[in-house]
């Protein structure tokens, strides 16, 4: 059916241009030949064709553009009969007597406008006529298409300022007159349009309507761009006029899209200096407009209008811009009682890049703003519109954009308020976005006080809202969000270490509440940023101020409760390797109590949470090298430690990783530059005990599988021999090494033994390594020399 | 009567010609066999003078029983055709009984004629004057000679010329105020006004202003009414909304209107209407019709608007 009715409007669009066409030509041949009457009639039948009520505005519009092309070449010829000597007035008067109204107007029109080039009449005069005439014409789209052309023809004639028909007195005020007349009435027809027809073709009305919209809003055009329409006019006559129109039509369509001419046709020092006037109407447009848009638009303008030249900022300030549009702001949201919260927060967020742009200094604009944006919420509870949140994540990221500086944001004490309203997903997105804004620009937040308000913003992300967790979060969109965090926990800090004391105390009060999942990512940064305190005031001697002040001390007791909290996971591994972390950071301070304690929690932790056997190596491996680096410990503390260590090596389920563990620990008997942390003989005992283990291994290989495994084992424990020969222990003697390359050797060449390229080259390059110290001579050289390899 | 001298072929040529013709105002006429001819124009009150000649064809000779002129104000009713009521009959004697031999030429003269009514071309009746000589024959008929012309009588502009103003509707359904500017109209003038619409509950499609001419014939019973349309004047195309008010400019100089004529000689009027009419969507046609005058005005006297 549609498509029928498509084709049979081509039809009649074609019957339409044929007819047009055709008396076209009559009334060529009649202007050819001088014959104003034949011209008149057949301009007149000419011109019945656009009586049509069977086109849509869009074919309409083909039909009145080819008869606005003749009716070009008819004003010609009437010009010339003018020149003639014709008397124009008699013209103006013989197009009248056309029965039809519609080419009577055209007709009319026509002569109208040389009927003012010819000035034997006062323009104004013939303009007055012209709108006033054209009331005749009530059909909406013939009528559009009409005061169209009246506002086509007289555009280059209205008696504007400097303009050759100016008149006498005040005839701007008559152009803007007869252009406002003509705009109402045309406006009129246009929304008259959306009443007319049946309600089920709405849709389709609305798109035509949309389509002569530009019509209606041309006469905005041409009232901006009268010459004489200054600031006054335009204050006192031509925005009432227009707006008392705007508002009273009561038509959404139309009150969109004018308001919208307006803004965007004016000056935007008119905007300025009418603001008043113009917001004024807002609140009482339709509940349907989209006066966000409007307005968004509107503020955007004058923002650019701000950032144009700093000489206009004063005109800001004068007619305090700023206060009536929030005014109006408050007023059009309590006058659209069903605007959507997406509406609201739209405007806010217009306002507030407004006063971003335009008062940069006065944050307590913005602050103002997000404070009336949350009284708008207030009471809706969690916004759960997308397109909403969407726009609350705009309206925070602007104070983030446009200070680059997130204590900036800080202090407007409404930001957080208005976070409250996002969902969970959505407080996400946003905290990361400031995270993200604090890295791009390396901010720092460099007291307690803002540490607590920063966490309070992004506490989307430190913890669990609503106490129950998201089951749906995406693993990786989880990680990605804690490493951020991470990231920001090392971003904190100040040189005062008190302050910083209190900035850690306060992160870890909010990480605490994190729960599992985060303490994972959250704890290690938390304790890292620590140490760097601690580190910080370890090289500083007594502080002066006495027990109050931050001392390392309180911040191990600190680290241990906060290290404590990973039980709760567990993450043993994690623990233990921050307690060591702790251990050495408290060595470095001389605290042996304190490096006990985390030593012995970490013990506590390998004895009884971590059991998997690799994961035992690895911390073992990671306690050794700890331990053997501690030097606070007293003799007791230490051997009842590496006691602990040794025995922890024994007891390793694999025994090439006991082998390993045990020779490990001959390094904790043997610490380099302290001469009373060297004991050879436990040495030798540990290297001794590896060997065993090492033969061991071997030979349960050889029962399990028929062949023994590789000799690496032995090789490594030569390297060990080696080292602690060469660092001087008396008991790693040249015999004894001596004896294990022949063990080597041998085993390598038993034919039991699988070949190992591997262990080979590490043999081989071990032993190129005793032939490179022999020939380096010297001490070295002599200690190697006896060594035959 | 004609239809003999047609037949045999008259014996004599008649000229009737007027004085001042070379300079008095000749005006279109339409006559009964649709031709146009142009007509010399007078008013009332006027000398109508002339000459009449009398040429015998060659050779032959007019026996006659007189000759006279007549100059008549007729009124001719289409269904009683060829009947003429004079409601004017001046005579002029031009010559005594006896014989032309060859041409003769005689003056005449009617002085200050009275002739009240305008000659006027309806539907149903016609009014004229003619100029009619006729030399009497005993025996063969009398030869009879008519000259037609037109009168015209021109009115001041009237002292007292109120607008037309009026009210009317359909009840719930269709209000209107229209205001014409005068009730009394000369025959170039403008009428103005408008239409002010103050409720609208249908679909109107357009509203055109008609004039109409109503003429009356006859008397009591035999009353008989011609109206006729001469103007079709497109006001307003669309359906206007309440409180629309529609301009009014027509002009009445492209039309054929003759004055207002009332009860000329008991015989007949012409009355004009504005014809107010509105057209729905369905076609349906409300109306409106209001009498107005017309009268005719000296053609360089100024109107008092």
């Amino acid at each position: 059916m549609m498509a029928d009715g498509h084709e049979d409007e081509e039809k009649w669009l074609a019957a339409g241009i044929a007819g047009l066409q055709q008396n076209a030509f009559y009334m060529h041949r009649a202007l050819d030949s001088n014959n104003l009457r034949d011209a008149l009639k057949y301009s007149a039948q000419m011109l019945s064709e656009l009586r049509t009520s069977k086109l849509s505005p869009h074919k309409y519009y083909e039909l009145y553009m080819r008869a606005f092309d003749e009716l070009r070449k008819l004003e010609m010829f009437f010009k010339e009969e003018a020149r003639r000597g014709c008397s124009v007035i008699d013209l103006y008067e013989l197009v009248q007597h056309a029965g039809n109204i519609l080419p009577r107007l055209y007709l009319l029109c026509t002569v109208g406008s040389v009927y003012i080039k010819s000035k034997e009449a006062p323009a104004k005069d013939v303009l007055k006529d012209l709108v006033e005439m054209c009331r005749g014409i009530q059909h909406p789209v013939r009528g559009l298409f009409l005061r169209s052309y009246l506002s086509q023809v007289s555009r280059d004639k209205l008696p504007d300022i400097g303009s050759e028909y100016e008149g006498d007195a005040d005839t701007v005020t008559d152009a803007v007159e007869f252009v406002l007349q003509n705009f109402t009435e045309m406006n009129k027809l246009w929304v008259r349009m959306q009443h007319q027809g049946p309600a089920r073709e709405k849709e389709k009305r609305e798109k035509e309507r949309s389509e002569l919209r530009d019509l209606v809003g041309k006469n905005l055009h041409v009232l901006g761009q009268i010459e004489g329409v200054d600031l006054e006019m335009y204050k006192e006559t031509v925005l009432p006029r227009v707006l008392e129109q705007v508002v009273n039509c009561k038509d959404e369509i139309a009150q969109f899209y004018l308001m919208d001419c307006i803004i965007q046709v004016f000056p935007d020092e008119y905007h300025l200096q009418t603001l008043d006037i113009l917001l004024g109407a807002c609140p009482q447009l339709q509940p349907s407009v989209d006066i966000k848009t409007v307005l968004s638009q509107l503020m955007e303008r004058l923002s650019n209008y701000a950032a144009s030249s700093t000489e206009v900022l004063p005109e800001f300030l004068q007619v305090e811009a700023f206060s009536k549009l929030s005014n109006a702001i408050g007023k059009v949201i309590e006058a659209q009682v069903d605007m959507p919260t997406v509406g609201v927060v739209t405007l806010y967020s217009s306002l507030l890049k407004f006063t971003l742009h335009v008062h940069p200094d006065r944050l307590d604009y913005a602050d103002q703003v997000l404070g009336a944006c949350v009284k708008k919420l207030a009471g809706k509870g969690k916004i759960e519109d997308n397109k909403a949140t969407k726009q609350i994540v705009a309206l925070l990221s602007a104070p983030l954009d446009k200070y680059n500086d997130i204590v900036t944001a800080l202090k407007l004490s409404n930001y957080p308020h208005v976070m409250e309203y996002l969902d969970n997903e959505t407080n996400k997105v946003m905290a990361t976005v400031i995270i993200q804004s604090i890295m791009k620009n390396k901010t720092q937040i460099s007291t307690a006080e803002k540490v607590e308000a920063l966490f309070e913003l992004i506490k989307g992300l430190i913890k669990d809202l609503d106490g129950t967790p998201d089951d749906e979060v995406d693993e990786d969109d989880f990680k990605e969000e804690q490493n951020s965090v991470a990231r920001l926990i090392q971003m904190l800090c100040n040189d005062d270490p008190e302050e910083m004391f209190k900035i850690i105390c306060t992160v870890r009060k909010h990480v605490l509440t994190g729960g599992p999942k985060r303490l994972l990512f959250t704890v290690p940064p938390l304790v890292f940023s620590s140490l760097k305190l601690v580190r910080q005031l370890q090289g500083q001697d007594e502080n002066p101020f006495g027990d109050d002040t931050t001392t390392p001390k309180k911040i191990f007791q600190l680290l241990n409760q906060t290290i404590e909290a990973l039980s709760s996971i567990p993450a043993p591994d994690l623990a233990l390797r921050l307690y060591l972390q702790c251990a050495e950071a408290a060595n470095d301070c001389e605290l042996e109590p304190v490096a006990y304690e985390f030593f012995t929690q970490a013990y506590i932790l390998y004895e009884e949470e971590i059991s998997d056997s690799k994961a035992q190596v690895t911390a073992l491996h990671l306690i050794i090298g700890t331990l053997q680096r501690m030097h606070v410990f007293g003799v007791e503390n230490r051997d009842t430690l590496t006691h602990k260590a040794t025995g922890y090596s024994a007891k390793l389920l694999k025994k090439p990783d006991q082998c390993r563990a045990v020779y490990a620990c001959a390094h904790l008997f043997w610490v380099d530059d302290q001469e009373n942390m060297k004991d050879g003989e436990r040495v030798l005992i540990c290297l001794k005990r590896a060997l065993r283990i090492a033969n061991a291994a071997q030979q349960m290989s050889n029962a399990a599988r028929g062949s023994t495994g590789s000799s690496t084992l032995f090789v490594e424990i030569l390297n060990k021999y080696l080292y602690f020969f060469e660092k001087g222990n008396p008991q790693i003697t040249v015999a004894s090494i001596q004896s294990l390359i022949e063990l080597i050797t041998n085993e390598m060449q038993s034919e039991s033994t699988t070949p190992d390229p591997a262990t080979d080259a590490f043999f081989a390059s071990t032993l190129r390594y005793i032939q490179f110290q022999k020939q380096k001579g010297g001490a070295v050289g002599e200690k190697y020399e006896p060594i035959k390899a | 009567m004609n239809y003999l001298i047609g037949a045999f072929k008259p014996s004599c040529n008649i000229s009737i010609t007027f004085s001042d013709a070379k300079t008095r105002k000749q005006v279109p006429f339409k006559k009964e066999n649709g031709q146009t001819v142009m007509l010399p124009l007078f008013q009332s009150q006027e000398n109508i003078y002339g000459k009449i000649s009398v040429e015998p064809v060659p050779g032959k000779k007019v026996e006659h029983n007189g000759i006279k002129v007549e100059l008549l104000g007729q009124i001719e009713m289409y269904f009683d055709r060829g009947n003429f009521y004079d409601f004017t009959s001046l005579v002029r004697e031009l010559d005594i009984p006896g014989e032309i031999y060859e041409k003769k030429t005689f003056p005449f003269e009617f002085s200050k004629v009275e002739m009240p009514y305008e000659t006027y071309n309806g539907v149903n009746v016609r009014l004229r004057y003619v100029l009619k000589v006729t030399i009497s024959r005993g025996y063969a008929g009398s030869i009879v000679e008519y000259q037609d012309f037109v009168v015209r009588n021109y009115s001041p502009p009237p002292p007292i010329n109120n607008s037309i103003k009026m009210e009317v509707g359909i009840e719930d359904c269709l209000h209107i105020e229209f205001e014409y500017n005068k009730s009394k109209y000369h025959l170039k003038d403008i009428i103005i006004g408008k239409i002010y619409f103050l409720l609208v509950r249908i679909k109107i499609k357009n509203m055109d202003l008609e004039i109409r001419r109503r003429e009356s014939t006859g008397s009591g019973a035999n009353t008989h009414v011609e109206t006729e349309t001469l103007a079709k004047f497109e006001l307003m195309d669309g359906a206007p909304v309440r409180g629309e008010s529609i301009p009014i400019r027509l002009f009445l100089s492209p039309y054929e209107l003759t004055p207002t004529h009332k009860n000329i000689n008991n015989k007949f009027s012409v009355k004009y209407y504005l014809n107010l009419v509105l057209v729905d969507e369905e076609d349906r046609r409300y109306f409106k019709q209001q009498e107005i005058t017309i009268y005719r005005l000296e053609e360089n006297s100024s109107v008092p608007s």
